[in-house]
């Protein structure tokens, strides 16, 4: 077996949405296994193998799934805190064709504003060893930084 | 309140000038001093500066000081795997949050609902 090159990169991001619904609605949203697994698992491209959830401090949610026939990707997620309809706080780690890739700590708030719901999704990730995204790329901003590269090439080429 | 501001922010951020950009494409070709950059552009060397600055944050170039002369280059690797890693998780999630978004709208009931307080 060769040697794995280890390495970590810690990086953070903030989201944030107002929906038409109130407060209660979307942290149903999370709360619900239907609904988590609506959200936040299924999605085109994305076959579901198995998916488990106990909403509970202490509690777990799981699933397995795969991105057009790609490796097997497991979500494990522990949830931290809870504080019904206001904030919901886990820890979840990717494993992809049987290795961690990331190890990540969420929080979420939901706070009422006159008739909608404000939410702010903070992620705290370590990204782990250096792999690159196996789960199969549907990201936009990808393409965008390849557009980037590509500009960054061909502007020295082109001279 | 976190103060984070994510490098691709940044670096678009950087990009999102022209004057930058026309730096960053003369650095393409090989490295070049501040004063070497700023003889094409309509600008003072301090207003050059200041652009460099703001490319070096982005982490696009990088620059090296000898003696009085400073000299910039290019940094291509600036957006790489790690970035766009971490990019790439947070518009995963982005996706997430419309998805919660169209599932709310479509599953709602009522609006007389909210206000009995109605629920399941």
């Amino acid at each position: 077996m060769s040697t794995k090159e280890r390495s970590v990169t810690h990086g953070s991001f903030t989201l944030e949405r107002t929906y038409p619904h109130p407060p209660e609605r979307v942290f149903a949203a999370f709360a619900e296994a239907e609904a988590v697994r609506a959200c936040f698992v299924e999605g085109e491209g994305w076959e579901v193998e198995a998916f488990d959830m106990d909403f509970r401090v202490g509690g777990r949610q799981t699933s397995s799934f795969r991105y057009r026939g790609g490796p097997l990707i497991h979500n494990d997620t522990v949830y931290q805190d809870i504080v019904p309809d206001e904030r919901i706080i886990f820890a979840y780690t990717i494993t992809a064709g049987g290795e961690r890739i990331s190890a990540s700590l969420v929080t979420v708030e939901i706070r009422p504003r006159d008739r909608d719901a404000e939410l702010t999704f903070t992620e705290h990730g370590a990204f782990l060893d250096g792999h690159d995204d196996v789960a199969g790329r549907e990201s936009g901003t990808d393409g965008l930084l390849d557009a980037l590269g590509e500009w960054l090439a061909s502007s020295a080429d082109g001279r | 309140m976190l103060n984070h501001v994510h490098s691709l922010d940044r670096a678009f951020q950087a990009l999102a000038d022209p004057t930058r950009r026309a730096i960053l494409e003369s650095l393409t070709d090989r490295p070049r001093s501040v004063s070497e950059l700023a003889e094409p552009l309509d600008m003072s060397l301090p207003g050059v500066l200041q652009h460099v600055q703001v490319l070096e944050g982005s982490g696009l170039i990088a620059s090296e000081k000898v003696g009085r002369v400073r000299t910039c280059r290019l940094e291509p690797e600036a957006l790489g795997d790690v970035e766009r890693w971490i990019a790439d998780r947070r518009s995963r999630w982005e996706r997430r949050l419309d998805r919660l978004g169209d599932y709310l709208d479509a599953r709602r009931r009522d609006p007389l609902d909210d206000e009995r307080g109605g629920g399941s």
